[in-house]
């Protein structure tokens, strides 16, 4: 009796767990299968290296969308990296544990706020403040940085938080013993030691600041031009996707779907580093 | 001489009471024993010497603890160059995952000597002192996390050295050892001893005996007996210290 009840069991979670994997195979084999067509029809080196994107002329070369992206997440990781690792190590090591259980639970909110209320804030705060400071319109690059800066930092602060205390104590209790400051303690001793659990924090954050969608929309001008100044507009590869999408058809649809499968590679390569780091650390 | 001057010493983790009116003066160049069963607060009192409770919020502490006739813990008490002079060695051997090297040059490095010359005469010497240079020297850029147990915890001794503390603080130093690394450790604390004061928690009467001066017996949070180590063996004066170390409990 207890047997069949332990099969039957198994078979629940090895269905679940199919589940989450058939997903993930539905969504590679519709992106591919719609994708490719439209790749082979425009030429893969046309469309990822072309500087144009004009519809209307069916001309698809998404590389200013490639760089919008690629400009945009660097600037939220510059931003965000430094500052999601200076509070880890603040919160896992330093401060006390009164401030603590306030700042945690601030942090856990802003992990929730949905993304468009990111970007009204960006409209209303962070794209005056870059136009009053930089001129320009304010809609650039740099307003997406600053609101996707945000956007990661609880990702990259709660994944290198617990990577820090997943440490044992013993390596910063050995180095205050020797004299050290707690702040040296945790710089020399506990960070290097847990480089690879923060490696994968701004891997992860990465990931979401690529893959992020309205909020981006809502301060990044997506002006489909080469990007070519950081108070300038620009067009991620999200963006393109989401804003024509609506109206678009035929040989346009497809090509915003091969944007997708840009967007998906770009993705696909982040959680392979992902799973290296985090190997690594296992080991 | 006395290193350490411990007087009317509270110490309440919380509400709990974990050290009550501790005296207690310890000699210096003097081996001193920490024994007593598990949670009698040996460890707790080991860690106000140098400070380390401060780690602990919850953690409140009376009284005084003289070191060199200065209160450690009045407010003037620079706490990182108290735990200079005074080194410990934990229980669990605990380096780094850095290089040996590395290691041993931590607390120099961290106390401003950045010349190569230096930081290898301090390395060398602290590895020799605590006789683990000759198994060492060859392997100084390995990692020291794949060390023996043994090698790490005498590794750790050395690296306690290489800030040229004056007490060394040890925490059941070989209760993760076998029998001849114990014997190694225990070997080197006696040549020790002639350069620093050396305070130990042991759960191990015979390594009491064979290495202390001085040995204190605590039960619950309380000094019991304070005596020379023969003495307190030979003819424990207190009856609850007699029971333990022929060992009806604990
Ligand atoms: N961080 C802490 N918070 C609360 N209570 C603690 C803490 N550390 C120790 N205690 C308590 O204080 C008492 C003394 O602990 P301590 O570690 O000093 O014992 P010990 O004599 O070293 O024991 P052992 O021989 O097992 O190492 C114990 O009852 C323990 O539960
Ligand atoms: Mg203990």
């Amino acid at each position: 009796m207890t047997k069949i009840r332990e099969k039957a069991m198994h078979a629940v979670f090895l269905f679940s767990a199919c589940i989450a994997i058939f997903g993930v195979l539905m969504i590679c084999i519709f992106l591919f299968a719609e994708g490719i067509p439209a790749l082979r029809e425009i030429g893969v080196f046309k469309f990822v290296f072309g500087k144009v994107w004009n519809p209307s002329a069916d001309e698809y070369g998404v590389l200013p969308m490639i760089l919008g992206s690629i400009y945009v997440t660097a600037g939220a990781l510059v931003i965000g990296v430094p500052v999601g690792i200076l509070t880890s190590v603040y919160l896992a090591m330093l401060c006390p544990v009164k401030l603590y259980r306030i700042i945690r639970p601030l942090i856990d909110i802003l992990a929730g706020v949905p993304s468009v209320i990111l970007g009204l804030f960006g409209i209303t705060v962070v794209v005056p403040a870059v136009r009053s400071i930089f001129g320009g319109w304010g809609s650039s690059i740099l307003a997406a940085s600053v609101v996707l800066s945000i956007m990661i930092l609880p990702t990259v602060i709660s994944v290198a938080e617990s990577s820090l205390r997943a440490l044992p104590t013993s390596y910063f209790e050995g180095a205050l013993a020797l004299g050290a400051t707690r702040e040296r303690g945790a710089f020399s001793v506990m960070l290097p030691a847990a480089s690879s659990g923060v490696a994968a924090a701004v891997v992860l954050g990465t990931g979401r600041a690529i893959g992020e969608t309205m909020a981006v929309i809502m301060v990044a001008g997506n002006q489909s031009v080469m990007p070519s100044s950081i108070i300038k507009g620009v067009r991620t590869l999200t963006a393109n996707i989401a804003i024509e999408m609506g109206y678009a058809a035929g040989l346009h649809r497809d090509a915003l779907v091969a944007t997708g499968v840009v967007l998906f590679v770009f993705i696909l390569l982040l959680n392979l580093l992902f799973s290296a780091l985090t190997r690594r650390r296992e080991r | 001489m006395n290193k350490f001057e411990i007087r009317n010493l509270n110490l309440h983790y919380g509400d709990f009471h974990a050290l009550k009116n501790i005296k207690l003066d310890i000699g210096e160049h003097r081996i001193t024993a920490f024994i007593g069963p598990s949670g009698c607060g040996k460890s707790t009192l080991l860690r106000t010497l140098d400070r380390m409770n401060d780690l602990n919020e919850d953690c409140r502490i009376e009284g005084k603890v003289l070191l060199d006739g200065e209160d450690i813990y009045s407010r003037k008490t620079d706490v990182d160059y108290l735990r200079r002079k005074v080194g410990m060695v934990f229980q669990k051997p605990s380096p780094f995952p850095m290089s040996v090297y590395d290691n041993v040059a931590y607390g120099p490095r961290t106390h401003g000597i950045r010349k190569k010359e230096k930081l290898n005469e301090i390395v060398e010497k602290a590895l020799r002192d605590a006789a683990i240079w000759d198994e060492l020297k060859d392997r100084l850029t390995n990692r020291a996390t794949g060390l023996s147990g043994g090698q790490q915890q005498r590794l750790c001794i050395a690296r306690a050295l290489a800030v040229n503390p004056d007490v060394i603080l040890m925490d059941e130093p070989t209760s993760a050892l076998d029998p001849i690394s114990t014997a190694k450790i225990e070997e080197l604390m006696i040549k020790l001893k002639k350069d620093y004061t050396i305070i130990t928690v042991t759960h191990n009467m015979q390594q009491a005996r064979r290495i202390s001066d001085k040995t204190a017996f605590f039960l619950s949070g309380q000094v019991i007996e304070y005596e020379d180590t023969e003495k307190l063996f030979e003819s424990p004066s207190d009856k609850r210290t007699a029971e333990y170390i022929s060992g009806v409990f604990g």
